[in-house]
């Protein structure tokens, strides 16, 4: 996994409460058996005036001028500023893979659904939950001035503005720790094989009828 | 339930030390407790998995990571896997050679190859035992209560139903759960759903849970572990209970739960995978102690009155969108809130709803009645009693009843139900997830209505430009033979 300790990036602006994992990538394209090349495809639905279809040359279709990613102004944005509860919906992992491949690092929004917060960690992608007034602010200005940008600091949780104003985030700190060193946290969790062998073991005493039935 | 007498959450005084220490425990935190492997300093925590459910469409990148880093699964009997999002639900004796899209084919083929690889417990498409992952479960008895079980799909709620610390995770986890049986997680928090009294003939599970979306917000749960509760809930059948778990993610909440009882043990006892003799005894001790204490501290308690529950529509495109079919499509002029009303203006234009339409008065293109959180044996049962002896609608393109599992179907079938089906001009097909999110050939055309008795009436979710109303069983039955919402009660003798 990619690390990611700062960043800073144009702002993209998506004025939209509840956006599902159904609209940031479409069942079509999970049936793809990689994790990459999603890119394309993030947001099809909105993005796109026809319907999308895997493996399609998406250089060719119509495009929706009135979606905020087709404008010119927020070409190559690298942060999206986003609205409440912001990924809700299905598990699929395909929704963060598809902000990441598309260029995506950061996303700010006062709420996440719990399933999608949790998977942009395991891709490289920060999720900052800030209040609502703060994501107000931002939305204004990043509307109102052309090249907004919004800097990130993971290490220290902030976010800066180009007046230079900080606002604090938090974050847990696993969480934290893998994302700032790009960590697999499959290996983290194997340093403690033999912790979760001897629970094993002792489940397998007390409640025998959990193991050794799927097979 | 939007307008209704019912009374506003209720925020509990947050906990004092001393309250803490005194406090029973919720289910959630015996459940959490009892698979709790190591606490971590940075707060995080390794929870053991006891069973983990697979199936095609985001597991493929999961084992590719366990042979890229060269790891083996750790325990290869807690898993089982099924393919169900890409299975066609006809020509079914094809076999895999019947799915007609290439990268469908594909990816199916990849959950076999995998499974045969590590050796993992597969009920394929031809197996009878085939079926939606969070049918199959519980049919099984690869559900027990009191397991901690998890699924690449956020509908694993589903086996709360049981008792169960059961949620949906991403691939990265599936992953994670395959090579350590762990998972790293953070503790939620606390939130009972009650619901009081009596629910009225021809109110469902369905309706249960719709109205609680409702009410509490798409996002209302979130961060929360739902224990729902109350009379209402405690006289309802598995079914209907993992009906209402099923949606606790439409709530926000990954996982939702029922408190073990007899009904939960009933269903359990005598299923393939479920103990027996002395270990069955001792699993049934174990399984009485999964429920709250009586003095259990919640963060968060609901309350609703069964009796005042009606059958319910979703109009919208946000489960939480939804009315009383005796309602009206609401009127965003009446709305305060700048952005509920602007959602509200995007979800009429999406769906093609004018402000104030009855709900009755909205006409229907297509039926479809299955999914994960309908197409068990009970709720074909429901739809059936309410389509026997009548034909449906002349105006409908389609209506189609697609059982959870082959031996749902099978057991249908025995008790007559396809023939009631098939004679009212339903079609009876193969089971799989099907039209819920159209990953098959099962779709809506573009600006079609659908009643359906799926989760999610997000935009496109059913084909792309399909408007999804989300009804029970018996509701989307109502409609086929009426060709509109009708409230099913009237059809009922």
């Amino acid at each position: 996994m990619r690390a990611l300790k700062q960043h800073q990036g144009l702002v993209a602006p998506m004025d939209r409460s509840n956006v599902d994992t159904d609209m940031i990538i479409p069942k079509q394209f999970l049936k793809s058996i990689k994790r990459t090349g999603f890119g394309p495809n993030l947001f099809d639905e909105l993005r796109y005036l026809d319907e999308g279809k895997p493996d399609q040359d998406c250089s060719e279709r119509p495009i929706n001028p009135d979606f905020v990613l087709n404008q010119d102004r927020y070409k190559n944005a690298s942060v999206l500023l986003a609205r409440t509860n912001f990924g809700c919906g299905s598990s699929r992992e395909h929704a963060p893979w598809a902000l990441e491949d598309y260029g995506f690092r950061v996303i700010i929004a006062p709420s996440f659904a719990d399933i999608f917060y949790n998977n942009c960690f395991k891709n490289g992608l920060l999720p900052i939950v800030l209040e609502e007034k703060i994501v107000d602010q931002l939305f204004n200005e990043a509307e109102a001035q052309e090249g907004y940008q919004l800097a990130v600091d993971l290490e220290a949780k902030t976010v800066t503005t180009p007046a230079g104003e900080a606002f604090d985030f938090e974050v847990d700190d696993f969480r934290r720790h893998c994302l700032l060193n790009g960590l697999d946290d499959i290996g983290v969790t194997l340093e403690q094989a033999e912790v979760i062998k001897a629970y094993e073991e002792q489940r397998r005493q007390t409640a025998p009828w959990l193991f050794g039935a799927g097979n | 339930m939007r307008g209704s007498k019912i009374d506003p959450f209720i925020e509990q005084e947050p906990p004092t030390n001393e309250r803490v220490i005194m406090a029973g425990k919720t289910l959630y935190d015996k459940l959490w407790d009892d698979h709790l492997v190591k606490q971590r300093d940075d707060g995080s925590a390794l929870i053991y998995i006891d069973r983990q459910l697979l199936h095609e469409v985001t597991s493929p990148q999961a084992f590719e990571g366990l042979r890229l880093a060269g790891r083996k699964p750790w325990r290869i009997d807690a898993n089982i896997a099924t393919p169900d999002h890409n299975v066609p639900t006809t020509d079914r004796d094809k076999g895999i050679d019947g799915i007609v899209d290439p990268v469908s084919r594909t990816q199916v083929e990849t959950l076999d190859k995998n499974c045969d690889e590590f050796g993992i417990l597969e009920f394929k498409i031809k197996d009878q035992r085939q079926g939606i992952v969070h049918v199959i479960g519980p049919e099984q008895g690869a559900t027990l209560p009191g397991m901690s079980i998890v699924c690449g799909d956020s509908h694993t709620s589903t086996h709360g139903a049981f008792g169960c610390l059961a949620h949906g995770i991403g691939t990265s986890e599936v992953e994670h759960v395959l090579a350590t049986q762990c998972l790293v997680q953070q503790k939620m928090k606390n939130m009972l759903v009650k619901v009081n009294g009596k629910l009225g003939p021809g109110v469902t599970g369905k309706d249960v849970v719709l109205a609680i979306i409702g009410k509490i917000g798409t996002a209302g749960g979130t961060g929360h572990a739902i224990e729902f509760g109350g009379e209402a809930i405690r006289g309802l059948s598995m079914e209907a209970r993992m009906t209402i778990c099923n949606m606790s993610i439409e709530a926000g909440a990954r996982v939702g739960m029922v408190a073990v009882d007899d009904t939960t043990i009933d269903y359990v006892r005598g299923r393939p995978f479920a103990p027996t003799g002395e270990t069955w005894d001792a699993a049934v001790d174990y399984w009485r102690t999964l429920h709250s204490d009586d003095d259990a501290f919640f963060d968060k308690v609901v309350e609703l009155e069964g009796s005042e529950i009606k059958p319910q529509v979703s109009w919208g495109t946000s489960p939480e969108m939804v009315a009383g079919v005796d309602g009206f499509v609401p009127d965003p002029a009446k709305e305060q809130d700048p952005i509920k009303r602007e959602g509200i203006v995007r979800a009429l234009k999406y769906m093609g709803l004018q402000p104030n339409t009855p709900i009755t008065g909205i006409a229907l293109d297509r039926v479809f009645i299955g999914s994960c959180t309908n197409s068990r044996i009970e709720d074909l049962r429901e739809a059936a009693a309410v389509v026997k002896g009548r034909k449906v609608a002349a105006g409908l393109k389609q209506a189609m009843v697609v059982p959870g599992s082959g031996l749902v179907k099978a057991q249908a079938e025995q008790e007559g139900l396809d023939k009631i089906f098939i004679e009212a001009g339903l079609e009876w097909r193969d089971p799989g997830c099907s039209m819920c999110l159209a990953m098959n050939a099962d779709k809506l055309g573009q600006g079609e209505h659908c009643a359906s008795t799926s989760n999610r009436n997000f935009e496109g979710r059913q084909g792309f430009g399909g408007r999804t109303h989300l009804v029970s069983p018996a509701m989307a039955a109502a409609a086929a033979v009426t060709g509109h919402f009708v409230d099913v009660r009237e059809l009922m003798n």
